[in-house]
């Protein structure tokens, strides 16, 4: 085989793969906007469907995003001082923190709600509201927040910043606020990123964790796809790749400017992680 | 004297996160593994998977899923994630986006977008059905579920076999060919032996999501019980909350294991993953 026919095939190949994951997102975009998904394209386009959506779920949407921006809150306000800590002091405990700390990634979703119903169900008032939604959302995003920040903080340059400041006569509290978080301001923002994107699409947890009066988008979307027709399961999709498609982008955006930004000879952050829902 | 005040100030600020961790996560899981031993079965409940012939044709099912979802999602995603590292071609940027872009798209979402392909309605079955060959429909079988998989794996892989593509030295395989080595023997000496840890990595992440996905298996509906939706149908159907306990611990350890194995083989590239 010459290096022209492997070259070909790499390329039908990578073709093939790509075709394979939009094609099913085209059409589901396509099956939102026209009046007869059966018939197809030629029984024409229509909002009509879009509109139905709004009508019947316009409050899982909205309840996801006050969801998603707790979420966001929490884990900034929890995650952020963690993770300075844990750059502050590196070592065997800190490590030990830091498995702990990103369990709820590597334990799959429906296990940590199960976990949450056997010891906060009988709560009833926390159970039937969106706060106990809220504390799945931030049990599994918060190992991303952390790293996120960690990623950056455990930088060479923040130690020589931060001991600058101390020589210099800041206090604690000082160097915290006016020298190590503006510096830390891209991987605390890539982590928020992170976060919203994930709570905004999160579903195994809120399955279970959800009651009928506290429906997200998500868990709508599931509602729709068992009992709705393929139109307005269609449309109601459509209505969450237009939530989450910026976000995404925004992301990967970031992500390829920090790259840039980094030092060329140096390794790629050490642990900026990428974000993974449980699907 | 001002070293310890800087430690007092380090446990205040460690401490919003000790006590949610605490209240949610680490008692939750404990009180998860004593409710798991105190249903009728008692302790042995843990052994279900072995001993209830569902519980363990679920498991091997789940297993069989997940490692064939993982082997084909590495080999289509070291194939197109080589090439599109090394070859400019236009429409690039393009495809790089189209093939990650679906990597935050959640569980539900995929197995819907797998019933568009091959649903009652679905793209597959309109094109064999237009060739004469009948009406295919896969998206509710175990089919359905392979591709479902197969869809939120490979943007994962394809992500890591590029950034460790963009780190391979290229003069080594150069070297390689210079000194005549063919196409596929510079691969598989040179290209994929450098490629190891981050496929280690990515492998094991497609495993352990694979394990747990539930999302997906949910809206597809299909017939197979994946060990998720066995525990789901034991918790909420059966109402055997000590099963579904006993048996979502065994699935949480295997899927920590798994990224715990890889992490222990590839070093550093896995614990960046997770």
């Amino acid at each position: 085989m010459g290096r022209t026919t492997v070259r070909l095939i790499q390329y039908a190949l990578t073709l093939l793969v790509g075709l394979f994951m939009v094609v099913p997102v085209v059409m589901s975009i396509l099956a939102g906007v026209t009046q007869n998904f059966f018939v197809g394209l030629k029984s024409g386009l229509t909002l009509h469907w879009v509109g139905e959506v709004w009508r019947l779920y316009s409050e899982t949407i909205a309840l996801s995003m006050l969801i998603a921006i707790c979420c966001v809150a929490l884990t900034l306000a929890i995650g952020v001082p963690c993770a300075y800590v844990l750059a502050k002091r590196p070592g065997r405990i800190a490590r030990a923190v830091e498995e702990v700390l990103t369990l709820p990634v590597a334990i799959p979703g429906l296990a940590l709600a199960l976990a949450l119903i056997i010891t906060w169900g009988g709560f009833r008032d926390f159970r039937t509201s969106w706060a106990f939604i809220l504390v799945g959302h931030v049990l599994y995003t918060l190992p991303f927040m952390t790293r996120s920040v960690l990623s950056v903080l455990a930088a060479s340059e923040m130690r020589d910043l931060e001991e600058g400041a101390a020589s210099l006569g800041a206090g604690f509290w000082t160097r915290l606020v006016t020298v190590v978080l503006p510096n830390a301001k891209g991987g605390i923002l890539a982590g928020a990123l992170m976060v919203l994107t994930l709570s905004v699409g999160e579903f195994n947890l809120t399955w279970m964790l959800h009651t009928p009066e506290t429906k997200t988008l998500p868990v709508g979307l599931a509602d729709s796809y068992a009992s709705m027709r393929l139109e307005i399961a269609s449309a109601y999709t459509l209505v969450f790749f237009v939530m989450i498609v910026p976000l995404l982008v925004a992301m990967q955006a970031m992500s390829r400017t920090r790259r840039r930004a980094a030092h060329p000879e140096e390794e790629p952050l050490p642990c900026a992680p990428t974000p993974q829902p449980s699907n | 004297m001002r070293l310890s005040r800087d430690a007092h100030r380090l446990i205040l600020l460690a401490l919003p996160v000790s006590v949610f961790a605490l209240a949610f996560f680490l008692v939750p899981l404990a009180r998860l593994a004593i409710v798991a031993g105190q249903g009728p079965k008692g302790i042995a409940a843990y052994a279900s998977i072995v001993t209830e012939p569902r519980h363990f044709e679920s498991m091997l099912v789940t297993l069989g899923l997940a490692l064939a979802v993982t082997l084909t999602a590495l080999g289509l995603a070291t194939v197109a994630g080589l090439f599109l590292s090394r070859h400019q071609f236009p429409g690039r940027q393009l495809a790089i986006a189209v093939l990650t872009l679906p990597l935050a798209f959640p569980g539900v979402v995929v197995g819907f977008l797998v019933i568009m392909l091959g649903g009652r309605q679905g793209l597959i079955g309109a094109i064999t059905q237009a060739l004469g060959g009948g009406k295919v429909v896969f998206a509710y079988s175990l089919a359905g579920l392979f591709v479902g998989y197969l869809y939120f794996s490979i943007p994962r892989v394809i992500l890591t076999v590029m950034a460790s593509a963009e780190k391979l030295d290229p003069a080594l395989e150069e070297a390689a060919r210079s000194l005549g080595a063919s196409p596929l023997r510079v691969l598989k000496d040179v290209t994929l032996p450098g490629l190891a840890p981050g496929l280690t990595a990515a492998g094991a992440i497609c495993f352990a999501t694979a394990m747990g996905a539930f999302g997906t298996a949910f809206s597809l509906a299909a017939n197979i019980d994946v060990l998720p939706m066995t525990i789901y149908t034991e918790f909420t159907l059966n109402a055997n909350i000590a099963a579904a306990a006993s048996l979502s611990l065994v699935l949480g350890a295997v899927t920590w294991s798994a990224l715990f194995l890889a992490r222990s083989l590839a070093g550093a590239p896995a614990a960046a993953a997770v």
